[in-house]
């Protein structure tokens, strides 16, 4: 079996030394940084999730991802998710072939909305028509990245009569994923439309969604498709010991949860839920190398996964401790999952 | 109600699913349906709800002693009143604006009420809008587990309280009960026991001291 192990940003704004916020700017070209370290640290994926906030400066992640791959060789570069309701599929499929282009046939997608929803009011998109706008928007990029002229005629954008959509992708279409957060509906549109299953799991005990992975290739069976990847997206921090990413990661976390809290109107996690969480049943991966490995192995194989992407960092983490989480998870974790999973 | 008796459970995304696995778990025969043809859910079902039936809509309401709405607040609008005439309908649903959007049918008010203004024929029942989907099972307990956590139940027909209650009861939630939809605004987005899974005493607290600021 082939594992691929990749870290995921969301462009976490760095905290500096003296505790205050660094500029977005220097966020931004921290998270370049990262991304030519993580290559070096022996990580196969670095992905950049789209977002538009202060906390979150990150929406426009293939510019950085274009730099990160011009100063790469190795590591697969991808969006992690880009929020397709309120892009034109036709720009996201013209933007990761480009970045295929610059980087040699490197470029992933994966397509979701997150939990970001800033985007819609943004781009004057209404959360209402949400469903409506993927299902739609995910069957068009489908079309145009088997490569090819596409006729589409539909609600959601202008249409496409026997269109040539530049660059080509030459060697084939690259991977694209649907990232789905626990909706088993996303999960059949996934197989149908033959796009792999990202599992985005942000909260609660990992194992119900082994369910998923069987309904996914049954699903993909249904449609007469070949067997795609599953992977899993989730949260953690590594450190040199449990205690010392934990402290780390828990005002972090909890700031940020506190703010989108007070924004969303639910109520803000207990110092409890958190230990839950990062316990060996719960979605967070924070702690030593050798105990995020543990359950990162596990996981994979209760999932019949393939795939594992670390959502790394946390707003007002410094990017020093960015980089040292980058090299454990490389040297360390990667290696010892791999282990772990003969 | 009696654990002989039948949901439907209209909605097959995040949170239908987990809803119908804890009613089956609790020993009810469940339908689940969605605004298609079952057929599209079959797979779901077998492999994500065992245990549970797909039918059309109108078939597993028309069979149910009680209905459970787990679709979005939006698709809601789309369903007129007639065919949940007579029945027991629970609202898992929420106005969530900052999370789906705006409805302006749901501006100024608590949603439940909304619901029930649209379903004049049906006694509605808030519960089940809370906890998120992702924790729901997982924090269950039996009666008497010294963890087990509380979970609210609102409307304005006692007896249909009372029967909710005893569902959730069965589902593994001490259930608090809340003698009007009015009072169910405390289980909406905002208030303090939503999103989080509160003990009992906690829940108690949080929703009395929820009720003092409204004063």
């Amino acid at each position: 079996m082939t594992y691929t192990f990749g870290l995921d940003t969301f462009g976490d704004r760095n905290g500096g030394a003296d505790g205050k916020a660094l500029s977005h700017a220097q966020t931004i070209s921290n998270v370049v940084e990262e991304g030519v370290f993580a290559e070096q640290a022996g990580v196969d994926f670095f992905g950049i999730g789209e977002h538009h906030t202060d906390y979150f400066p990150m929406p426009a992640g293939d510019v950085v991802l274009a730099a990160i791959a011009a100063r790469t060789d190795r590591i697969r570069l991808g969006s992690a998710v880009t929020v397709l309701s309120s892009d034109d599929p036709v720009r996201v499929f013209q933007r990761y072939s480009t970045l295929n282009a610059i980087s040699g046939g490197r470029a992933e997608v994966i397509l979701g909305r997150g939990s970001s929803i800033e985007s819609f009011p943004l781009f004057g998109y209404d959360l209402a028509d949400y469903e409506e706008l993927f299902e739609e928007k995910a069957a068009l990029f489908a079309e145009l990245r088997k490569g090819g002229p596409v006729t589409w005629d539909g609600k959601t954008r202008a249409p496409l009569l026997n269109q040539d959509v530049v660059p080509h992708t030459e060697s084939g279409p690259f991977p694209a994923w649907v990232g789905v957060g626990g909706s088993p509906q996303s999960v059949v549109r996934a197989a149908r439309l033959g796009f792999s299953l990202m599992l985005a799991i942000i909260g609660g005990p990992p194992a119900r969604f082994a369910a998923y992975s069987d309904l996914f290739q049954r699903a993909l069976e249904r449609f007469g498709r070949p067997p795609l990847p599953v992977g899993v997206h989730s949260p953690g921090h590594v450190a040199a010991t449990d205690g010392q990413a934990k402290a780390e990661f828990w005002p972090r976390w909890r700031d940020i949860i506190a703010l989108v809290a007070e924004e969303r109107g639910f109520a803000i996690p207990t110092e409890e839920s958190f230990d839950w969480e990062t316990g060996p049943h719960g979605a967070l991966y924070v702690g030593s190398p050798e105990t995020v490995a543990q359950k990162i192995a596990t996981n994979l194989r209760a999932l019949g996964a393939t795939r594992f992407d670390l959502k790394y960092g946390m707003p007002g983490l410094t990017h020093e401790q960015l980089i040292t989480n980058i090299e454990l998870y490389g040297r360390q974790v990667i290696p010892r999952v791999r282990e772990l999973l003969g | 109600m009696s654990t002989t008796d039948t949901l439907a459970v209209l909605g097959a995304g995040h949170v239908g699913p987990v809803i119908a696995r804890l009613a089956i778990k609790a020993g009810h025969p469940v339908a689940v349906a969605t605004s298609g043809d079952p057929e599209d859910i079959a797979l779901i079902t077998e492999l994500v709800i065992p245990g549970a039936r797909p039918r059309w809509a109108a078939d597993a309401v028309a069979d149910a002693d009680v209905v459970v709405l787990a679709i979005p607040l939006h698709r809601f609008l789309d369903i007129g009143p007639v065919p949940l005439n007579g029945k027991l309908v629970v609202d898992a649903m929420n106005y969530w604006p900052a999370s789906d959007g705006v409805l302006k049918a749901f501006e100024g008010g608590g949603s439940s009420e909304i619901v029930a203004q649209r379903l004049v024929g049906s006694t509605v029942v808030k519960a089940l809008n809370h906890i998120g989907y992702h924790e729901l099972e997982d924090r269950a307990r039996p009666a008497g587990a010294p963890d087990r956590r509380a979970a609210g139940v609102a409307g304005d027909d006692p007896a249909a309280v009372a029967a909710i209650a005893g569902l959730l009861d069965r589902m593994g939630y001490d259930p608090v009960r809340l003698e009007s939809l009015r009072a169910g605004r405390v289980l909406q987005p905002g208030s303090p026991v939503f999103g989080t899974v509160l003990t009992l005493a906690d829940f108690e607290r949080a929703v009395r001291e929820d009720a003092r600021s409204l004063r």
